[in-house]
């Protein structure tokens, strides 16, 4: 069996957000990068395939050279080999059609992406590579099972939880659930070592416009100060929520 | 040219989010001289629908599949847009429309633009604001191609019902075979789903132990809200993964957003922002939560909550 993880590269969940000063592009200085949290519960439950089931696991990310060491971790998390599209993400759209590129050159059983990314949170790329290669998609997704040649999944849904099944290959929008927390692979000393032996290939990009372009950025406006109330007076929070802020 | 909405109902009814739909969209219409289109898969009260905006009202018969279906729902969408020269289609934030919105995309070759929080500020290029960062920036965003596919942030818009002509057809669900198949839907018994609910209450660390989150599900319940949880308390078990809110669990925008025992986490936070009003209560006047908060308590929340639910039920009986 043959998987693809996707990573996207983003900024350490406790980064303050900040955009350049013409608000043309977002500040990358100083921001500290992550394997996207949901491609990271993809990639461990790839990784536990491979333990299980023999799989090959590929990891790729569309990106430039800066994304080279969220590479090498995902190699040292367990990863046999990683490849990098070398272009800038322009839209998810256009990371799609990238990945479409790959997944028509070489093909894959399982395809797994995160089901968002913590950066732009388009939810998108998933969803377009399934459709573009024409393949079975489940997004949010909670479990997976392999039974030879079948997919046996379960989507998140509002107030619930789907069971589906599919023959392979099958495209997925991992998240938490898929893998517990805990169960998330931290690289250890041996795993580093190896890393460094495994292959990081680069690969030209297929050339294309992306479908949307941001204008500019915009930071939320800052908010007023908090109203305490003590407990003496919990009629006074209740009065405020009723009459100032009309929620209750 | 027409502006298409995706419907989504539950027991006969348009869900919430689906009425904001209509609403946004009627705005959007308006603005462009378009026909408010509304497509839903189901047998309802389309009566409803005009009254919040719809023009023309498609209804799919679905009964050959008793759950969505991703591939048959995209293609039916896509038809329907092509017959109606659709430049825009909106679909929910609700996890059906963003599961829908990139598959129709690609199918329709439309921009896909996710979580508009605000209505277009052009129309040629179509530009709209879009949250990003986990709500902690936005993007003002142009779409390069004809048409456009938008899912719009829940609770960001707002219902503002205004009739439309309401003409009803009906349209074949798509034949497509799908790959995929559905085994089982498991609903939780009863429960408000964080997506649907207008107050959310939400626990953290601070309540020391699962035995305590009656605290939290007498609340909630005496408000008509959904429970949620911080992160650790699901990573712990003490909660259900699907409670769990912020930046790596569930989004949350209700209206009202109360947090009990929970420091305010830059990642909690990022998840929850798009809440209208948040109300904090915690024992440690210095946690985070309170520099995010519209209002707050500062206490043990063993003794705040129960104080809470009490003037709270007797406030319902006046
Ligand atoms: C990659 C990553 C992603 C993350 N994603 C999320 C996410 O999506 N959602 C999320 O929630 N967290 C997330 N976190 C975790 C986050 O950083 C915090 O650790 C977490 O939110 C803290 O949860 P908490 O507030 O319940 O617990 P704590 O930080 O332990 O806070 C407990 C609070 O309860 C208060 N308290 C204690 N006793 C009482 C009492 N008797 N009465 C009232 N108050 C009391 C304390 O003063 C304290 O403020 C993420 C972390 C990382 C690294």
């Amino acid at each position: 069996m043959k998987i693809l993880v996707c990573i996207s590269c983003v900024p350490d969940t406790t980064t303050k957000i900040n955009f350049t000063a013409d608000q043309k592009a977002f500040e990358t200085q100083g921001v500290q990068y992550i394997i996207n949290p949901n491609d990271e519960f993809g990639l461990t439950r790839a990784i536990r395939l491979q333990q299980s089931h023999g799989a090959h696991v590929t990891v790729v990310t569309v990106g430039d050279v800066s994304c080279e060491p969220i590479l090498r971790k995902c190699l040292a998390i367990g990863a046999d080999a990683a490849l990098r599209i070398d272009t800038q993400p322009q839209d998810g759209y256009f990371v799609s059609k990238q990945l479409e590129a790959l997944c028509q050159k070489q093909s894959f059983d399982l395809i797994l992406t995160g089901r968002e990314s913590i950066d732009y949170n388009g939810g998108m790329v998933g969803g377009m590579l399934a459709t573009l290669l024409n393949l079975p998609f489940v997004t949010h997704c909670v479990g997976l099972e392999i039974n030879g040649d079948e997919a046996i999944m379960q989507r998140e849904i509002d107030g619930g939880k789907e069971h589906t099944k599919a023959n392979l290959p099958v495209v997925l929008g991992a998240q938490k659930g898929l893998v517990e927390e805990k169960d998330l692979i931290i690289p250890n000393m041996r795993g580093i070592m190896q890393a460094r032996q495994k292959p990081l290939t680069v690969e030209a990009p297929v050339a294309l416009d992306p479908r949307s372009q941001i204008e500019h950025y915009e930071k939320p406006e800052a908010r007023g100060p908090v109203t305490l109330f003590d407990l003496s007076d919990v009629d006074g929070l209740l009065n405020a929520l009723q009459n100032q802020a009309k929620v209750l | 040219m027409a502006v298409v909405t995706f419907i989504e109902t539950h027991n006969g009814k348009a869900s919430k989010a689906s009425l904001e739909l209509l609403s946004y969209g009627r705005s959007m219409a308006a603005a462009t001289s378009a026909s408010l289109v509304a497509v839903i898969f189901s047998d309802s009260d389309t009566q409803e629908l005009k009254d919040h905006g719809a023009d023309v009202i498609y209804t799919v018969d679905t009964a050959s599949d008793s759950y969505f279906n991703l591939e048959r729902y995209s293609t039916t969408l896509a038809e329907i847009s092509a017959l109606e020269k659709a430049t825009l289609v909106v679909v929910s934030s609700s996890s059906e429309g963003r599961y829908l919105g990139p598959s129709l995309a690609v199918k329709t070759e439309a921009t896909y633009l996710s979580n508009a929080v605000a209505l277009p500020t052009a129309y040629n290029p179509f530009t709209v604001k879009q949250s990003c960062f986990t709500n902690k920036g936005f993007a003002i965003s142009e779409s390069l191609s004809s048409s456009t596919v938008l899912s719009l942030s829940s609770n960001s818009f707002g219902i503002h019902p205004q009739p439309g002509r309401g003409e009803v057809k009906t349209h074949p669900y798509a034949s497509t075979q799908s790959k995929l198949e559905v085994t089982k839907v498991e609903h939780a018994q009863e429960s408000i789903s964080i997506a649907d609910a207008d107050i959310v209450v939400s626990g953290g660390r601070g309540l020391k132990g699962p035995e305590h989150w009656h605290l939290i599900e007498d609340l909630a319940s005496t408000l008509g809200a959904a429970t949620a949880c911080s992160k650790p308390v699901s990573d712990l078990g003490w909660r259900p993964h699907s409670e769990h809110v912020g930046q790596t669990g569930k989004p949350v925008a209700s209206n009202l957003y109360i947090a009990i025992g929970i420091s305010g986490a830059i990642q909690h936070l990022a998840g929850i922002n798009a809440s209208k009003v948040k109300v904090v209560i915690n024992n440690d006047p210095e946690a985070p939560f309170f520099k995010a908060a519209d209002y707050g308590i500062v206490g043990d929340a063993f003794e705040v909550v129960p104080v809470l639910i009490e003037k709270l039920k007797a406030l319902k009986k006046a």
